[in-house]
């Protein structure tokens, strides 16, 4: 049973463009899914969510069984209706963010042993309990709980959290009440460990399930253990199943991933970096709050059709994010038409037969002098890429360092 | 600049008016209520919501010169091409006047001759006429006012004199640094609690080649009995013809007393205010209709608005408003602002920004229609005995 389908439109060897449909919106991949912790993305309106064209919010199931409660969410009709959000959503596990946030989760072949935040009683998320909780919430994806573990972990906690990820999905799978109406994505653990890694792909695959993620990345491993655990899970998971890598969101890494066949992706960092008063551009980022933006007439991109880089200037958006709320709001609002451009030119280069142009283009704009980074060429190898002209010195006047 | 106006027989000094800003053939009715900014934009409103607001009439923003102390320069704002070009608010109307009640503060006991004093996020300041009129020059708003030396009701008699010279010593300066010729000045008018140097700070000021009058120096700690008469006091002493703007009455009755009194624009900083408390204004518009104050708020403190943070709307899939038409109440319950609210997600006030001015508005245009109908004084009276007689049942119950 599932209830999504996946249709792929193109490809460029892995590269894929698909259109993805859920109970609630057809979306288009690659695509960057934008997280929305607690029922709401930061200081943006439903509207102008869907204006910049987000097409699957992420929901934090442990933020959301706190505060308002799972059983509430059910009670007014989910999350959906709850939020009032009419596309897709997608919610974790919750497994992942009791083990970063709380010092005192502690993992047995039960569950995730964690004291409660609210009265300091020891409580225990099983994976029955988060499908459960899941299943209230009632988002068009949701995932399995998986035994979590720091990246940078190494020895035989690896393996155990593998195996444990692979009993954990049946009982998921056993609790699931809802599959006609929401998909259960297995996660794919195993560290860096190309051994662990093709064990539990090949368990979760037998399970036939609607969707697959790969999960225990971007947590401060290297650059080259990241690409090649995503080009071997991409390598041999189904290709007509979407393949979501989780807690992705620096734009290289999403053109590099989705070069080795992966489809979707979400991060905080689009909305964390612009409270901080830092934009991404094609070129890198641009820090707001540089005091050379003081006197800066430009617009934040000038490639960039949005709201914001339509109407203001570097300048007057200097002075706002210092202080005032609605800077970090309009810089929340770029970054994450930025990503969702992205993930649109992703979609539509390998529609078009054009997606190594894009790539190259890509990297030629970030890294002008030709300094491309040598785990990215690598991976372009991989991906059947040719970026050797991107691996030189620009000839354009362009200068990274005159936009900071 | 073009205002025209016209008083009704039994509305006594309210009046409803039309001020017409540069080309646009579109007045803004008056009165009206301008909403406050910070640095020129709405604190939560993106500019595809404050379009959605005033619709079809031009919106019409205050801003403050002192928030642009810090930045951006002069310089910059005059090649970015003032406010309107700045902030992408070409079809909004901009007034200005140094006063809000958060970020801009008169700081009377520091102000001196040389100019007047202003608490502000970043330190208190002294701004001189040529530094307020460097700020003034910059921005290019429709109207400004002249700086005032505003005080406190409470200030010597003394003092209160000094704030009233100074005050008309300092708008001649600001009429002899305006590069535009003073086609757009409010003269800024003060003089506290006493009478006498309120008439005396009008007569002066109307003296002065000036487009309109900001009054100034109420909101400060008078009471609202003693309020009336010195509105009058001032108002008697203005040529009818041309705009009054006053700042510091901010809540429902304080903006009947001013519409009463003949004020035409009012700027306020009680939406900001309410929105940060997390409240939404619930209170009846049709009047004269015969809408009446809810008796069901639970926690109406004051029966024109409700807290959202309070429990009782954890699982209320109602909208703060019935019938409401703001983009808030036609997309989101109570229940979702209230878990917004205790979450402390920014959307929630921006969802009530939304519902406050679009409820302030609404509350404008309904003074506006009871004065044109000739039935304001009846729509001040319902209006208060509504809300009393909701506290007295309030109470008793
Ligand atoms: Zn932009
Ligand atoms: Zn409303």
């Amino acid at each position: 049973e599932m209830a999504l389908s996946f249709e792929i439109i193109a490809r460029f060897n892995r590269a894929r463009a698909a259109r993805l449909t859920l109970p609630h919106f057809t979306c288009q991949t690659p695509l960057f899914m934008p997280v929305g912790t607690q029922g709401t993305i930061k200081g943006l309106t439903n509207s102008q969510l869907e204006e910049i064209d987000c097409q699957i919010i992420l929901g934090n199931t442990y933020h959301l069984a706190l505060r308002p409660g799972a059983e509430l969410i059910d009670e007014l009709g989910g999350l959906h209706k709850f939020m009032n959000w009419k596309r897709a959503l997608l919610t974790d596990s919750g497994g992942f963010q009791m083990v970063s946030l709380l010092h005192l989760a502690d993992i047995t072949e039960d569950g995730v042993t964690f004291q409660s935040p609210v009265d300091g009683k020891p409580m225990l998320l099983t994976p029955e309990e988060s499908i459960r909780i899941q299943n209230k919430i009632g988002a068009d994806i949701i995932m399995a709980l998986d035994d979590v573990v720091k990246t940078t972990t190494v020895g035989p906690r690896i393996e155990e959290a593998m195996y444990r990820t692979l009993r954990w999905i049946d009982r998921c799978i056993a609790a699931h009440k809802r599959p006609n109406e929401q998909n259960l994505f297995g996660i794919v653990q195993g560290g860096i460990d190309p051994i662990l890694r093709d064990i539990c792909v090949k368990g979760l695959v037998d399970r036939n399930l609607p969707g697959y993620a790969i999960g225990g990345l971007a947590g401060g491993e290297d650059k080259d253990s990241f690409w090649r655990v995503v080009a071997q899970c991409t390598a041999i998971l189904p290709e007509d199943k979407p393949r979501y890598v989780m807690g992705v969101g620096y734009p290289l890494d999403i053109v590099v991933c989705s070069a080795l066949g992966a489809d979707l992706y979400d991060c905080v960092y689009p909305t964390r970096t612009a409270r901080f008063g830092t934009a991404l551009i094609p070129e890198g980022v641009l820090k707001l709050k540089h005091k050379a933006m003081a006197n800066d007439e430009r617009p934040i991109d000038t490639t960039c059709a949005c709201m914001v880089c339509k109407n203001y200037t570097r300048a007057y958006i200097h002075y706002l994010v210092m202080k005032n709320a609605m800077g970090s709001q309009l810089l929340s609002y770029h970054n994450l038409s930025y990503m969702m451009r992205l993930s649109r030119d992703l979609h539509a280069s390998i529609v078009q037969g054009r997606f190594p142009e894009f790539v190259q283009g890509f990297l030629r704009t970030q890294f002008p002098n030709g300094d491309v980074p040598l785990w990215v060429c690598n991976a372009m190898e991989v991906a059947g890429i040719d970026i050797s002209a991107c691996c030189e010195p620009c000839k354009t006047d362009q200068h990274v360092d005159e936009l900071l | 600049m073009r205002f025209t106006v016209s008083p009704r027989g039994s509305s006594g000094r309210a009046r409803v008016g039309a001020l017409f800003v540069g080309d646009s053939p579109i007045p803004i009715e008056t009165p009206a209520l301008l909403l406050s900014t910070k640095k020129g934009l709405p604190v939560f409103l993106s500019r595809d919501l404050l379009s959605s607001l005033s619709s079809p009439n031009p919106s019409l923003l205050h801003v403050s010169p002192v928030h642009f102390l810090e930045g951006p320069t002069p310089s910059v704002i005059s090649s970015i091409g003032g406010l309107h070009n700045m902030l992408a608010l070409q079809n909004c109307i901009f007034v200005a006047s140094s006063r809000d009640a958060i970020e801009s503060l008169p700081e009377s006991i520091c102000a001196n001759k040389l100019g007047a004093s202003f608490e502000t996020p970043g330190g208190r300041r002294l701004i001189k006429p040529s530094d307020y009129m460097e700020v003034i020059s910059s921005l290019k708003a429709n109207f400004w006012a002249s700086l005032a030396d505003e005080v406190p009701s409470w200030v010597s008699e003394k003092r209160n004199k000094l704030s009233v010279d100074r005050t008309v010593q300092w708008l001649d300066n600001c009429i002899a640094l305006d590069k535009a010729g003073g086609t757009n000045i409010f003269g800024s008018i003060v003089g506290g609690s006493n009478v006498e140097e309120r008439r005396r700070c009008a007569a002066e000021v109307a003296k002065r080649n000036v487009s309109g009058f900001f009054i100034g120096g109420f909101g400060l700690g008078e009471s609202m009995e003693e309020r009336p008469r010195l509105l009058s006091a001032v108002l008697d002493k203005l040529p009818k013809e041309k705009p009054r703007q006053i700042s510091g009455l901010d809540l429902p009755e304080e903006v009947l007393q001013g519409v009463a009194a003949g004020i035409d624009l009012f700027d306020s900083m009680y939406i900001y205010q309410l929105t940060i408390g997390g409240f939404a204004l619930v209170f009846p518009l049709d009047i004269l209709k015969g809408q009446k104050f809810s008796i069901q708020l639970v926690d109406g403190v004051d029966a024109t608005k409700i807290n959202l943070r309070a429990t009782v709307y954890r699982r209320d899939t109602s909208p703060l408003v019935d019938n409401c038409s703001c983009y808030t109440c036609q997309n989101h319950s109570r229940a979702y602002l209230n878990h917004l609210l205790n979450v402390h997600e920014m959307l929630a006030q921006i969802l009530l920004e939304i519902h406050n001015t679009h409820h302030c508005l609404g509350f404008f245009n309904s003074i506006r229609e009871a004065i044109k109908c000739d039935k304001f004084d009846l729509f001040c009276k319902m209006f208060i005995e509504g809300r009393r007689a909701h506290l007295t049942t309030s109470l008793s119950s």
